[in-house]
């Protein structure tokens, strides 16, 4: 068949020129400053703050979206009412709005004179402008990842197993730890992941419910653009590169629970 | 034949869980989602539709708006030839490094926004590789169009071609070969057998392009430099406005984004109802 | 202390599946369901499992109105035509997990499930492949876990559908003999779903033979081989009949045809 040269010669090239030279730069350049210096740039408190609060918000949100997203995608799978179809649409939001647009929003919701702020106010529960407002906006941004990588497999799933758990005299309850769970856990986890690696690397929806006070509620892509502002490129490239190496070692490793766990059945 | 009491499948939840689980995901999506949502057009509203219109309405508003359709207008196209052309190789070819390459193509899926735009810093920025250089030239590619629009391919890369690898990789061979050696040359072999089968696809991965190409932030942010009424897109013009206290403003022009996301959410779901089987298996970008 | 179905009736959205089924069968009794697709059978063994319910009728058995214990509560072991195992447990994990998940109370020792494992995986030729997973099986190994796994929770009632109809030709006869020995040393009151009318009459004690939601004939396989009692069971039978018998061959081939290209789309609504 022809094209075969033509097509890779222009893949190769549009990802070389566009994605993959780029990225050796982002690798390359920090190491002007030697180890000791790359060391020393993303060991600053502030930087070490911002990076344990992206890490660790997307972890939590990761954590609470695994839990809602599969109960979401539960009941769009399993049951049947009006407005399903719509709601389930719907769950696409956060992949379809921009960023920013969820950032203003979510930051006026919350702050204390907000439809949710003012009320949790006066509960003393403080959202905008902490590691809370963090937590909140990662929340909104990953739900999808889990809810989508798990309905598709929800739906395969088969119903035989569930019926033989039921003969064999499981509860429901037990079925569902015992059968569907385990069945579902490989997918769970990669949603999970997905919504994880977005909220680490998150910033549009995060920078303006965040407050951005230093050492509290910075995050690790906002000290990016901190650094260049002060034109300190190497310092930018040297976050930038710890960011990129978690997450793909994060993938890898993503990749080899899946391995592994394709290989059990 | 007396009527009898209908018990539960063994596989249907109990009505009480089935009533909690559903509120809880409800209400999830409500307060999670939809909360959201309803706020950018209640703010964007606040002062009566004729203020919401006359911020859009802003000298800055506008070429704000310009920009963003032009940077779309370069990027998007851009991206779909691509993702036609890297497509057409992974699929109709078997090479060394296939599996490597595929997994390059979507390596900007799992980089920060920032980083995306970063990357572009170190080779065009002042401090760049290039800077010096293009700078004795009076050439600007960062804090202009063309960093813009680098930095939007980039974030937009793959969703071209990840839309179409996976369903024209199941597709087959088959029509193709057929189609040359019935002496069609590769480009109407492309332009009438292979665009015919995967036109709603390559639409599907096209208005995920453009909604991203439209609203990304992170990344434009960096490369942007914000000078108002020049670089500014529409996401970094609702930021400009905000951080102004011009509350009223910023969520005008946010709720035309939403408006936007809403319209692409729209036909996005109507693609997967009408052509579920002719858009590849699975979303979840 | 036999099971007895009076009238059971089942619709479904567009068609009826069973229209008033009775039958009788002795306890310990070895009963075949045997039906065209679309007759009507496999929704019986369902319902007879607690996995589907009947809109009319009634079933007793052991003394107790079947139908209205959950299908958890009827201790009906049912094996599933593509088996059902557990895939993410061992063959062992498969075959404790009907004990394993009882109340503390009745709930065996670890020790002593893992004896009866040990004692099943006997029973079932099974010895030493514990620790595989299910997809480290064949098909017929999986078959005699499943299988295991029924017998596991010391089942009241038996119910298999269409136990070799995922098995290649040769395995299908192997396992028939086997399963009939294990029938008899046993003695639990086995009810089996197939389309195949040697496999019927080979294999049970009793025959019903069901006909769009009906039972035309429910009779020993000698009694049916003798006297179909309907030009539909005399067709169905055809094939069975050695040299021709009452059957003349020509009308045989049809149904039997029939029969053979819906094997595979086997009613399962």
């Amino acid at each position: 068949m022809p094209g075969f040269g033509f097509s890779l010669g222009v893949t190769l090239f549009y990802l070389s020129a566009l994605v993959l030279i780029p990225l050796a730069a982002l690798i390359i350049r920090p190491w002007e400053m030697g180890f000791d210096g790359f060391w020393a740039a993303v060991t600053t408190p502030r930087v070490l703050a911002a990076l344990k609060l992206s890490f660790g918000a997307a972890a939590i949100a990761a954590a609470i979206n695994s839990v809602f997203g599969l109960i979401v995608a539960w009941v769009l799978v399993r049951y049947r009412f009006p407005g399903r179809k719509f709601i389930d649409a719907f769950v696409d939001l956060p992949f379809a709005l921009p960023t920013a647009v969820a950032g203003i929003a979510l930051s006026a919701l919350y702050a204390p004179n907000g439809w949710i702020g003012a009320p949790l106010a006066k509960l003393g529960i403080k959202v905008a402008f902490t590691p809370t407002g963090v937590l909140v906006a990662l929340i909104f941004i990953g739900l999808p990842f889990v809810v989508r990588t798990l309905e598709p497999v929800l739906a395969d799933l088969s119903r035989d197993a569930e019926e033989a758990a039921a003969t064999l005299g499981a509860t429901r309850l037990q079925s569902f730890r015992r059968v569907i769970l385990p069945s579902l856990l490989p997918t769970l986890l990669t949603g999970t992941a997905m919504a994880f690696a977005r909220g680490v690397g998150e910033y549009g929806s995060v920078i303006f419910i965040a407050g951005n006070l230093p050492g509290v509620s910075e995050i690790a892509p906002l000290m990016i653009i901190i650094k260049l502002q002060e034109y300190d490129y190497a310092g930018a490239a040297a976050i930038g590169v710890v960011m990129l190496g978690a997450s793909f070692v994060f993938l890898f490793a993503l990749n080899a629970l899946q391995a592994w766990s394709a290989s059990r059945r | 034949m007396t009527p009898m009491l209908r018990p539960r499948a063994p596989t249907d939840d109990h009505p009480l869980t089935k009533l909690v689980l559903s509120l809880v995901a409800v209400g999830f999506i409500a307060l999670f989602l939809l909360m959201p949502l309803v706020t950018v057009f209640w703010e964007a509203l606040a002062q009566g539709m004729d203020s919401a219109i006359a911020a859009l309405r802003e000298p800055d508003a506008l070429s704000a708006i310009q920009l963003s359709f032009t940077v779309a207008a370069i990027a998007v196209p851009c991206n779909a030839l691509f993702g036609l052309a890297a497509a057409w190789c992974v699929t109709k070819f078997d090479f060394i490094g296939k599996n490597l390459l595929v997994t390059l193509i979507d390596i900007p899926f799992s980089v920060s926004p920032v980083v995306s735009g970063l990357v572009y810093m170190l080779i065009f920025g002042l401090q760049g590789w290039l800077g010096q250089d293009l700078r004795d030239h009076g050439i600007k590619i960062v804090f202009a169009l063309p960093g813009i629009v680098l930095a939007t391919i980039f974030v937009t890369f793959p969703f071209v071609a990840r839309e179409l690898i996976p369903l024209m990789s199941e597709q087959g061979r088959d029509e193709e070969e057929a189609a040359v050696s019935l002496g069609a040359s590769g480009w109407s072999t492309l332009r009438r057998v292979t665009l015919p089968n995967i036109k709603w696809a390559l639409l599907y991965g096209v208005l995920l392009c453009n909604a991203r190409a439209m609203g990304e932030f992170g990344a434009v942010s960096v490369v942007s430099g914000h000078i108002r009424g020049l670089t500014d897109t529409m996401p970094l013009h609702v930021e400009v406005l905000y951080n102004d206290y011009q509350y009223a403003a910023a969520f005008a022009v946010a709720a035309l984004l939403a408006l936007l996301a809403l319209v692409t959410l729209g036909i996005k779901s109507l693609l997967e109802w009408q052509f579920a089987g002719e858009i590849a298996a699975t979303h979840s970008h | 202390m036999s099971l007895v179905i009076e009238h059971v009736a089942k619709r479904f959205e567009r068609f009826p599946a069973l229209k008033g089924v009775s039958l009788t069968a002795p306890k310990g009794c070895f009963l075949a369901l045997l039906g065209p697709s679309g007759s009507g059978k496999t929704t019986l063994l369902r319902i007879l499992g607690g996995l589907e319910f009947a809109d009319a009728g009634r079933v007793a058995f052991d003394d107790l109105d079947w139908l209205a214990l959950p299908a958890r509560e009827r201790r009906a072991g049912f094996v599933f035509q593509q088996y059902a195992l557990f895939r993410h447990m061992t063959v062992a994990k498969n075959i404790a997990f009907g004990l394993s998940i009882r109340p503390r109370r009745t709930r065996p020792t670890r020790a002593e499930i893992a004896r009866r494992v040990e004692e099943l995986l006997a029973l079932v030729q099974l010895e030493g492949l514990g620790k595989r997973y299910p997809s480290q099986l064949s098909g017929g190994q999986r078959q005699r876990v499943a299988l295991a796994r029924a017998l596991a929770i010391e089942p009241r009632m038996l119910l298999l559908d269409e136990p070799f109809g995922a098995l290649d030709a040769r395995v299908r006869k192997d396992l028939r003999h086997w399963l009939r020995g294990l029938h008899e040393r046993l003695g639990v009151t086995t009810v089996f779903v197939t389309h195949d009318q040697d496999e019927a009459l080979e294999l049970a004690d009793l025959v019903a033979v069901l006909n769009q939601g009906r039972i035309e004939q429910i009779a020993t396989p000698a009694e049916l081989r003798a006297h179909p009692a309907s030009d539909f069971v005399a067709d169905f039978l055809g094939q069975a009949v050695p040299g021709g018998g009452v059957v003349p061959l020509r009308t045989a081939r049809a149904p039997t045809l029939k029969g053979k290209i819906f094997k595979r789309s086997e009613e399962n609504p």
